[in-house]
């Protein structure tokens, strides 16, 4: 079960392996205790489409130093030992899932106490086997929708979709900026006619003004690309995995206080 | 990822293979596109309009010409050329350009994207929105940019906007990569006009459609001249679409062997060639499920290629489908057989192949010798070799 201790909720996105896995876990561990309900732990991919030139570049860090799906999976083994409590999200591209084998990945995410899964380039309609797959294991699929998906598209999602809906704030990539009371609103607005679901709004979220707009008519809001910036910043400083962590830890406390 | 059986009859799927995996942003535009493009393709006014386009603008229909002096070099079966290279801008990839941007027109869109390996879908590209009065941005990969810089001048004095892409490979994979970085961001007022019989459904059927053209001509030619059907159909296959376009029509011919050539590169070690049926494995790449040059994590491999438009990872799903029915044959050519083959072709018989074709030219340079004399060969020359005078340049010593 996926839930939002704290109103609105906080979805914190961490590209793994970048710079390496100690990191990335010290990194979600100062980001639970710092507040967030939800961590999305970011599979790295070759071939990122949907992501702009930060997550782009933690994507290839990551893969530079070798991290696979399993490494990731084992690091969401790491986490859900030490905080029992989070709620731990794999987010990733479709192929690497395939090429690990999907049965074989649903059955070692449930095992290492993953609660729900995102892949970023697969939508409803094709998604048959693999939700069939998630529903067996009690693991939560979580679809994208998006400002310009129709009504019509957006009840195929709210059906689809267990645990949030992830509300894309605006057409584009990661990262870039976004106008949280335009499209976003909007498309929340929407969303909630169809379903009952909490819904989240990324892409773009990027300061605790923007976090506190959205909490306003949604129920939470990922932070994805602000997080990574402060990850690359500070290793490209060589500073210790404890520092990055401090340093994203003093984020989050600082876009929640506010609200 | 669908089963194959269940999956047989859904648009979109070519068996196994197909679908679309795209972000959810871009469903609403693939649905858009797919409705027009269904309309359109009923549209008695739509298809003369094209018709005529194609015939006075770019050229067609295109001869099917004899190669005497090659095919006594070879002393075997009868080689024809299936000559798109005396198309308008040097190669097929027009036929696609001009079918998609009349749709583009029809749906009201203004600004057209599309990426480029060889540069020749770029030039067509850039060539049919000068035609039309359209905005142009063209992607490209950087090492591409270099090795195919005549192209890019072409596209620019076309009045394209050329951009760069320095990700990846900084070849056709990471300029289509950025193209749909481009579409989901603009998606509202932007057309992606993809260059071959790739991406998300319904790309590779409607891509497809528009190069049937090339298959359609060249079996009438062939009756015409020899009074029955050839053995054999040569193609290189990048992405897959001038392959598809001549393969079509044959498909129910089941006697004529069907024969697509990939890039065997330097050697057939991963990194070192783009030969997908040859090492790669069922995949998601750029939108669709087929196969795919991939490492044992899912990561995408790199790849290389002489030629920019074969270097890509992934293949149309069409080809995965008659590649695992059997219904075609996928073969592949070196870097050096390649060149040699170019060279071959351009002495024998006065025409310079673009080094995709010549790619087709080496499988025929294999094959023809083994065959009888009264079997027939038909290599389709997608395109002419101007563009790669620079690396041939480099390469061969005239
Ligand atoms: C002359 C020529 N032939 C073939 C290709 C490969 O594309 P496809 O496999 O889609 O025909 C290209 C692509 O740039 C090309 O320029």
């Amino acid at each position: 079960m996926i839930f939002f201790r704290s109103q609105p909720g906080l979805v914190a996105y961490v590209t793994c392996g970048d710079p390496d896995l100690a990191t990335s876990r010290a990194v979600i561990l100062s980001a639970i205790d710092a507040g967030a309900d939800v961590i999305e732990l970011g599979v790295p991919f070759s071939d990122p489409v949907a992501d702009g030139p930060v997550i782009q570049r933690a994507s290839e860090r990551a893969l530079k130093n070798g991290t696979r799906l399993e490494d990731v999976l084992t690091l969401a083994e790491g986490v859900r030992n030490s905080r029992p409590l989070t709620n731990l999200i794999i987010f990733s591209y479709l192929n690497p899932l395939i090429r690990y084998g999907l049965p074989k990945f649903v059955k070692r995410a449930k095992e290492v106490g993953v609660d729900g899964v995102l892949a970023v380039d697969l939508i409803v309609e094709e998604a048959g086997e693999y939700r069939l797959l998630m529903e067996k294991s009690h693991l939560a699929p979580i679809f994208l929708a998006a400002p310009t998906s129709t009504d019509a598209r957006l009840k195929k999602v709210a059906a689809a979709s267990k645990g949030f809906i992830y509300a894309v704030a605006r057409t584009g990539v990661t990262g870039a900026k976004t106008d949280v009371r335009g499209d976003a609103q909007q498309l929340v607005k929407r969303i909630k006619k169809s379903s009952k679901l909490p819904v989240a709004v990324g892409f773009g979220i990027a300061n605790a003004e923007d976090f506190q707009a959205v909490g306003k008519y949604a129920d939470a809001a990922v932070i994805g690309t602000a997080i990574v910036k402060i990850i690359e910043e500070q290793s490209a400083k060589a500073a210790s995995p404890e520092a990055v962590a401090a340093a994203v830890g003093k984020f989050i406390r600082c876009v929640k206080k506010t609200t | 990822m669908a089963r194959a059986k269940e999956a047989k009859n859904i648009p979109g799927r070519f068996g196994a293979y197909g679908g679309r995996y795209v972000p959810e942003t871009l469903m609403a535009a693939l649905e858009e596109l797919e409705a027009a493009y269904a309309k359109a393709k009923k549209d008695k006014k739509f298809q003369r309009e094209l018709a005529e386009l194609l015939a006075n603008f770019a050229g067609r229909p295109t001869p099917l010409f004899f190669a005497e002096r090659l095919t006594k070099k070879l002393g075997g079966a009868k080689v024809y050329l299936k000559r798109e290279d005396l198309l308008h801008t040097g190669a097929h990839k027009i036929n696609n350009a001009l079918g998609q941007a009349l749709l583009a027109r029809r749906m009201g869109k203004k600004r057209i994207i599309a990426e480029t390996g060889a540069g020749q879908h770029g030039v067509a590209t850039a060539t049919v929105c000068a035609l039309f009065g359209l905005e142009c941005v063209v992607y490209m990969g950087a090492e591409d940019m270099r090795r195919q810089e005549l192209n890019v001048f072409r596209m620019r004095l076309l009045g394209a906007e050329v951009r760069g892409v320095e990700s990846g490979s900084r070849t056709l994979k990471d300029a289509i990569n950025e193209a749909m970085r481009d579409w989901v961001t603009n998606v509202r007022s932007t057309y992606y006009l993809l260059g071959s019989a790739l991406g998300a459904h319904p790309y590779p059927t409607m891509v497809r459609d528009f190069h049937r053209v090339i298959g359609r001509e060249a079996r009438a030619q062939i009756l015409k001249a020899e009074g029955k059907l050839p053995n054999a159909v040569i193609a290189c296959v990048g992405g897959g679409s001038n392959a598809i376009g001549i393969f079509h029509e044959f498909i129910r011919d089941k006697k004529v062997k069907l024969i697509g050539v990939e890039a065997g590169g330097r050697s057939l070690a991963l990194g070192e060639h783009a030969a997908r049926f040859s090492g790669g494995s069922p995949g998601v790449l750029q939108g669709t499920y087929s196969y795919l040059l991939q490492n044992e994590s899912g990561q995408v491999a790199t790849t290389h290629s002489i030629s920019a438009g074969l270097d890509y990872p992934s293949i149309g799903p069409e080809h995965a489908a008659l590649h695992d029915s059997g219904r075609a044959e996928y073969v592949n050519a070196s870097d050096k057989e390649t060149l040699e083959a170019l060279a071959l072709l351009s002495r024998t018989e006065g025409i310079i192949p673009a080094l995709e074709s010549a790619h087709a030219v080496a499988e025929a340079i294999k094959r023809a010798p083994k065959m009888k004399k009264r079997e027939i060969i038909i290599i389709n020359i997608s395109g002419r070799g101007d563009k790669d005078m620079g690396i041939l340049q480099e390469n061969i010593r005239a």
